[in-house]
């Protein structure tokens, strides 16, 4: 519970799902217990409600008064440069990768199936080195 | 009114228009890499020379890396990757429609030859194995990268996961 991200007026969220999918945006305000005021006039996300089932909350938080204006929230958004800092996150890093790995082509598909086959058995060599043998 | 019908029966006249030869689709060419997709050969990536007079599409594997000779593959029995080798050192001008067809065999239709042990198979024309050499050569000598060539021997292999129409190609 300690380290539970809570929704609060800053925490920046990310959208999974619906138009606004794959980017992030700032709470603002909490409508009710499903639905959330979210703007990212940094990000392209139009000031508007979100459902809380569309968004995932990431770990930063901005010191965001409730209901500010949007271009208020545009300059602290920047100044903690929070993009930069989303994609340097482990979070950030592992959308990244499955962005790439869904846009591989077929020749990209197979050089990676080599790299895992090496990789794999450079493993199984040191494992078979390590373990007892009965 | 009652439509008007004439006397005798007259048939329309309809004019055949020529089939135009298939369009090359995907942005497909050539010295792309295609899979194939069905026949002895699926799943095997092959390079794309040209398209013939017919519609149908020249590939050749190269026979070296895969078994794939000199073939004609309709294109709905390919899926086209990204990827082209170059293949301006090899010369395949010669391989046409006519180079495919079959040779007529003298048959009479007679008891006797219905009979008869079945002939052996005629075996493959040196002709066109060295028709496929010379075609193969100016290939796969300018394919410098060992992946590529290993690409090319692999079979192109559905995994748990993969979905086609998710993946690009």
């Amino acid at each position: 519970m300690a380290h539970a991200r809570f929704v609060e007026i800053g925490r920046v969220a990310y959208v999974n799902f619906g138009p606004e999918k794959g980017k992030l945006c700032v709470i603002i305000d909490v409508v009710d217990n499903k639905r959330a005021l979210v703007d990212g006039p940094s990000t392209g996300v139009a000031r508007q409600q979100m459902p809380f089932s569309r968004i995932s909350l990431t770990e930063f938080v901005l010191p965001v008064k409730r209901n500010q204006m949007s271009s208020n929230v545009a300059k602290i958004f920047d100044s903690h440069e929070v993009v930069k800092k989303w994609n340097s996150s482990t979070a950030g890093k592992h959308i990244e990768h499955s962005l790439r790995r869904a846009n591989l082509t077929d020749f990209e598909r197979f050089k990676l199936m080599i790299a895992q086959k090496k990789k794999s058995s450079a493993l199984k060599k040191e494992l078979k080195k390590l373990t007892v043998k009965h | 009114m009652v439509k008007w019908y004439p006397t005798e029966d007259v048939q329309k006249v309809r004019v055949k228009r020529a089939n135009k030869p298939a369009r090359l689709r995907g942005g497909v060419s050539p010295g792309q890499i295609l899979i194939l997709l069905a026949g002895k050969h699926q799943g095997k990536r092959v390079a794309f020379l040209k398209q013939l007079e017919s519609g149908l599409l020249l590939v050749t594997g190269p026979y070296k890396l895969n078994g794939v000779p000199l073939k004609r593959v309709p294109q709905a029995y390919t899926v086209p990757t990204s990827t082209k080798i170059d293949i301006s050192g090899s010369d395949f001008s010669k391989v046409t429609d006519a180079y495919f067809a079959k040779e007529k065999e003298n048959t009479k239709k007679t008891e006797e030859a219905f009979f008869a042990p079945k002939k052996e198979k005629k075996p493959f024309s040196d002709a066109k194995k060295a028709m496929q050499k010379s075609v193969d050569a100016g290939i796969v000598n300018k394919v410098a990268d060992p992946v590529v060539k290993k690409y090319l021997k692999t079979k192109f292999r559905l995994r748990n996961g993969m979905f086609p129409h998710t993946l690009k190609f």
